[in-house]
């Protein structure tokens, strides 16, 4: 099997090394980076932009949680089965609130989860940076940053050497 | 793992040369809610390493078992309400709820708690919440899974409980949604759902941990597939966390919701004792209150067996004491203004009541209730309550039978002396009320004692953030 590369992988001392390397990078034009740290650092999420549509997605998903409980209750109040309790009107509507806000919740709260996963692309079982023995770090202490290969600046020795250049305390090429 | 007396004296020493610098925090302070000298790897060999060692405490064990033994008391008890029919139960007319609902509004109040320190306090900023989170968490949902037992249990014919869902059947009938009983059946399925995903999606990184460090290769399988492939990817962590804080947002509604709905099926009656408006919010705090209180009695033998006291410091027992006590005294406040709207309503038959509960059949347990709820609670202003374990324990413990009984006493107190003095009644517990009781007690134990041995039970990527270091120029490591 060819070795096609899928990028570079540095390890760095901690994260301050690791965040100066992500902006330096950036500064040099470098678009397709992905770091990896054991918890979340905000300030390398702003070095290393992405869009984020989860808001928007959950945002939806809890409006449509709301207009399917109203129209399921409404239907089946009014329509499906009405219940005559003393004269009172079928379409009692403050007594439905209750279910729309739990609906509400309810395919909010699906959405966020699978919206994560599936905006993640997980499950993913197997993955190129797994294949360095030390990368178990990185759920640990270990601070790690990948050039990928699709940059349109990579070029495996000259990104190789910046990232020496960066201090990094470990280089690795990550095969496809 | 020994107790580790150094540890616990330190963080002692720098929580009260904090308190006497008598210097308020600057906005750029770390808190120090966990013991110094930790590093990022300490940390998580010594999380995972409960999860990963063959080593077990001896008290696990003993928990193992009487939830197991306890279990299998439900199960029997179970069979039998199924096989001979709800009249096992000690209920009859005029009262018809009794312990399987008592236990049901104690379970899920319970659970609230979890769901404050996990949801509203991250969205207060509370950082010390991060150490506990998971076990509170935990606790929510295996008392969520209790409470979710009894209203099927307590149904005529449980095996159609279905039926309280809405869905397309031939028999054409859907459910009453003017009903509170509906209601709950949505409350409390939304907030079980809602309580696993936020559970687990904080888990995540966490299971991927134990994956890199399992040495056995069945053990890296299992949690390879429980972590879906989490390589702690900054995209993914920004993704992880605006997951984390939308679903701690929903959540929080949840907290003052779900109890207002449970108060619901008691106000919306037209029962003197139950019919009123205080119910919401009297309930609210109640699920509070006893929630810190099983927070506290799992986390305290906990803390001691696993040497966790450089995670789980003085401060989380102080905060979570000092939640407990305002909870309890909004409880108080309660309490007395109960006898006050009946009083300033001038109904006779709420009157009544008020006068039934203080001096009637069930007089005991309105005069235990308040000794438990309002009166032994108030040791916790003195702060060696508040941060000795022990004492803390035995407080926790009093609130936790006092919310017990509190519920017990709004139903059947309620419910023994209705309008006619012809339909009056006393209640008295079965074998089997007392056998679901425990058993579910035991069940409980059971799941706790199961998370704690399969899961990591602190959350390690949030714990690491709680180290000085953890921010970019925030210093070095070594």
């Amino acid at each position: 099997m060819s070795a096609k590369l899928y990028g570079i992988l540095a390890e760095f001392e901690g994260p301050t090394e690791l965040l100066h390397a992500a902006e330096e990078l950036r500064a040099h034009h470098y678009s397709n980076i992905e770091a990896y740290t054991p918890y979340p650092i905000h300030e390398l999420q702003e070095a290393l932009p992405r869009r984020n549509p989860l808001p928007a997605i959950v945002f939806a998903a809890g409006l449509l949680g709301a207009a399917t409980a109203w129209l399921m209750e409404t239907y089946i109040a009014i329509w499906d089965f009405p219940i005559n309790v003393g004269g009172r009107p079928l379409y009692s509507w403050p007594s439905f609130i209750v279910i729309m806000f739990e609906l509400t919740v309810l395919f909010a709260a699906i959405a966020a989860f699978a919206g994560t996963l599936s905006l993640a692309s997980l499950p993913r079982p197997y993955h190129p940076v797994f294949s360095v023995d030390r990368f178990k770090a990185a759920t640990r202490d270990g601070f790690f940053l990948c050039v990928e290969a699709r940059d349109p600046l990579f070029d495996p020795r000259r990104t190789m050497d910046a990232l020496e250049d960066l201090d990094a305390v470990g280089v690795w090429e990550l095969e496809e | 793992m020994p107790v580790d007396r150094d540890v616990e004296n330190r963080v002692t020493a720098l929580d009260d040369l904090q308190r006497r610098s008598h210097r308020k925090p600057d906005p750029g302070d770390v808190p120090i809610v966990i013991a110094p000298a930790q590093s990022f790897a300490s940390i998580t060999d010594q999380i995972s390493g409960f999860v990963l060692t063959r080593k077990v405490p001896t008290l696990w064990w003993v928990a193992l078992v009487i939830g197991v033994v306890a279990s299998i008391n439900l199960l029997i008890a179970v069979t039998i309400l199924f096989y001979k029919g709800v009249g096992m139960f000690g209920i009859q007319i005029p009262v018809a709820w009794a312990f399987a609902i008592t236990n049901f509004v104690w379970w899920i109040g319970i659970g609230h708690a979890g769901t404050l320190i996990s949801a509203f306090l991250l969205l207060m900023h509370q950082s010390w919440r991060s150490s506990i989170n998971r076990l509170a968490e935990a606790m929510t949902i295996f008392a969520v899974m209790c409470a979710g037992l009894f209203p099927i249990l307590h149904l005529g014919r449980p095996w159609v409980f279905y039926w309280l869902i809405p869905y397309p059947n031939t028999m054409t009938v859907q459910p009453q949604f003017r009903s509170p009983l509906v209601w709950d059946i949505f409350a409390v399925s939304t907030y079980f759902t809602l309580s696993l995903l936020f559970w687990y999606l904080g888990m995540i990184p966490d299971l991927a941990t134990l994956r890199d460090k399992a040495k056995n290769r069945f053990v890296q399988r299992f949690y390879a597939i429980a972590c879906w492939g989490w390589r702690g990817a900054s995209h993914h962590w920004r993704l992880h966390d605006t997951a984390c804080l939308l679903l701690a947002g929903l959540a929080t509604p949840l907290v003052v919701s779900v109890h207002t709905v449970v108060s619901f099926d008691f106000t919306i009656s037209i029962l003197p004792g139950w019919h009123t408006t205080i119910f919401p919010p009297y309930f609210v705090a109640g699920a509070i209150f006893s929630g810190f209180a099983m927070v506290l009695i799992l986390a305290i033998p906990i803390r001691s067996v696993y040497g966790l006291q450089n995670l789980l410091t003085e401060r989380h027992l102080n905060n979570c004491a000092k939640l407990m006590l305002a909870t309890g005294l909004i409880v108080a406040y309660t309490y007395a203004l109960e006898p006050f709207t009946a009083w300033y309503g001038g109904d006779r038959f709420e009157m009544d009541i008020v006068h039934n509960r203080a001096v009637g059949p069930y007089a005991w347990t309105y005069w235990t209730v308040l000794l438990c709820n309002i009166a032994i609670p108030q040791l916790l202003w003195l702060r060696s309550f508040r941060i000795r374990p022990k004492r803390l324990f035995f407080v926790s413990a009093v609130i936790l039978y006092g919310m017990w009984l509190e519920r017990y006493m709004i139903i059947v107190s309620s419910l023994n002396r209705d309008f006619i003095p012809s339909s009056w009644a006393q209640f008295a517990a079965t074998a089997v009320d007392n056998a679901v009781l425990y058993g579910s007690i035991g069940f409980f134990l059971l799941c706790f004692a199961l998370f704690v041995r399969f899961l990591p039970m602190i959350p390690m990527s949030e714990v690491r953030e709680l180290l000085p270091f953890s921010r970019p120029g925030g210093g070095s490591e070594k």
